[in-house]
């Protein structure tokens, strides 16, 4: 079993994504990637549970050259697996999707989602992503944002982690209207 | 449903229409009512989805990068899109243009297309998105009027496309 965080997963790969439109999931994804490293290009979900990985891919599909990362949850992937093979058939040039697999729906109180049966990251590489990968431990973490975030074409780097047991994080302090904003203010620009 | 030469417009105008108005995204999930505008906008990039609801979120994101975006779908995909559009495009304020349309219309059609058919102008007033039937009005008219609201409100707004309109 990971010893892994949420936590830990976004602060390994939030200094790595200077320059990136970053998509957060809803839940504790967003609320740990706003406390440990806000930017005003990151989105923050409140809601639509699932769509992370369509947003980003939107921002990738109307301004082919800006970066994306997708910091998403393996409920949400379940929730809309059929954006996985539009991802891969879409091939935007630099597109990071981390899945932080905890194996359970944590905001709802940690009942059990199917990801411990199913390699999210497997149905990724079948669906045509250009590189996945599962990490459990802190070291091959860091090795393979390393590796995957600059890398040509979608990755997927599936971070086994375990439940949240400590304080949650705190809640998303911008309204949803400011989120847009400043999101299009950061990527919108030079169209 | 067929459609045949004798439709009000052609889809290739609305597609231009569309884009004379300033949209210049397109994404969705085909319907045959739409079928002519689908080839039109091959052209301008569309984008084929796999969902309504992933339709709404790549809007979403071209929103956020600088684009005018128009989700295309039949009304059994507005069923889909009721929990995007309530809470990602109407709460973020992240507009796009909806056509739908109106499978169910006048209570002539499959079974599977007549409740949607005859609740959706209910159903478009309780998620208070502006609509208009397309096919009353110059398409000119109708796109500078999606584009108006779109503008002016930051929320979604819909034209809704009855049979026998787009050709």
């Amino acid at each position: 079993m990971s010893k892994l965080t949420t936590r830990d997963a976004v602060a390994s790969a939030l200094p790595a994504l200077d320059g990136y439109a970053v998509v957060c999931a809803n839940g504790f994804i967003s609320r740990w990637a706003c406390s440990v490293k806000d930017r005003p290009s990151h989105f923050y979900m409140i809601g639509s549970m699932g769509l992370a990985s369509s947003i980003g891919l939107g921002i990738a599909l109307a301004k082919p050259d800006q970066p994306v990362a997708v910091l998403d949850g393996d409920g949400n992937v379940l929730m809309n697996l059929g954006q996985l093979p539009m991802i891969a058939t879409s091939k935007p040039r630099r597109f990071f999707h981390m899945v932080i697999d905890n194996g359970v729906y944590a905001s709802t109180g940690n009942q059990p989602t199917i990801s411990t049966e199913v390699a999210l990251e497997e149905i990724a590489a079948a669906a045509g992503y250009a590189r996945v990968a599962r990490v459990r431990d802190a070291e091959s973490l860091a090795a393979k944002v390393r590796e995957f975030v600059p890398a040509d074409g979608p990755s997927m780097l599936l971070v086994e982690t375990a439940p949240e047991s400590g304080p949650p994080a705190p809640r998303i302090p911008f309204t949803p209207e400011e989120m847009t904003l400043r999101m299009r203010a950061a990527v919108g620009a030079g169209r | 449903m067929s459609h045949s030469g004798d439709a009000t417009f052609k889809g290739a105008d609305f597609a231009a229409a569309l884009e004379d108005a300033g949209f210049d995204f397109f994404t969705g999930v085909p319907c045959s009512l739409i079928g002519s505008v689908l080839i039109a906008l091959e052209d301008r990039g569309y984008i084929a989805e796999t969902r309504e609801d992933a339709a709404l979120g790549l809007a979403a994101g071209a929103f956020m990068a600088g684009r005018r975006p128009v989700v295309l779908m039949q009304n059994s995909g507005l069923g889909v899109s009721l929990n995007a559009i309530g809470s990602l495009q109407q709460i973020y304020e992240l507009p796009c243009l909806l056509v739908i349309t109106w499978r169910g219309f006048g209570g002539k059609d499959a079974p599977e297309h007549l409740v949607m058919g005859k609740v959706m102008p209910e159903l478009l007033g309780s998620y208070e998105i502006e609509w208009r039937t397309l096919g009353d009005r110059p398409l000119a008219e109708d796109a500078g009027w999606a584009r108006e609201r779109f503008d002016a409100s930051q929320k979604p707004v819909a034209l809704v496309v009855p049979p026998g309109v787009l050709g």
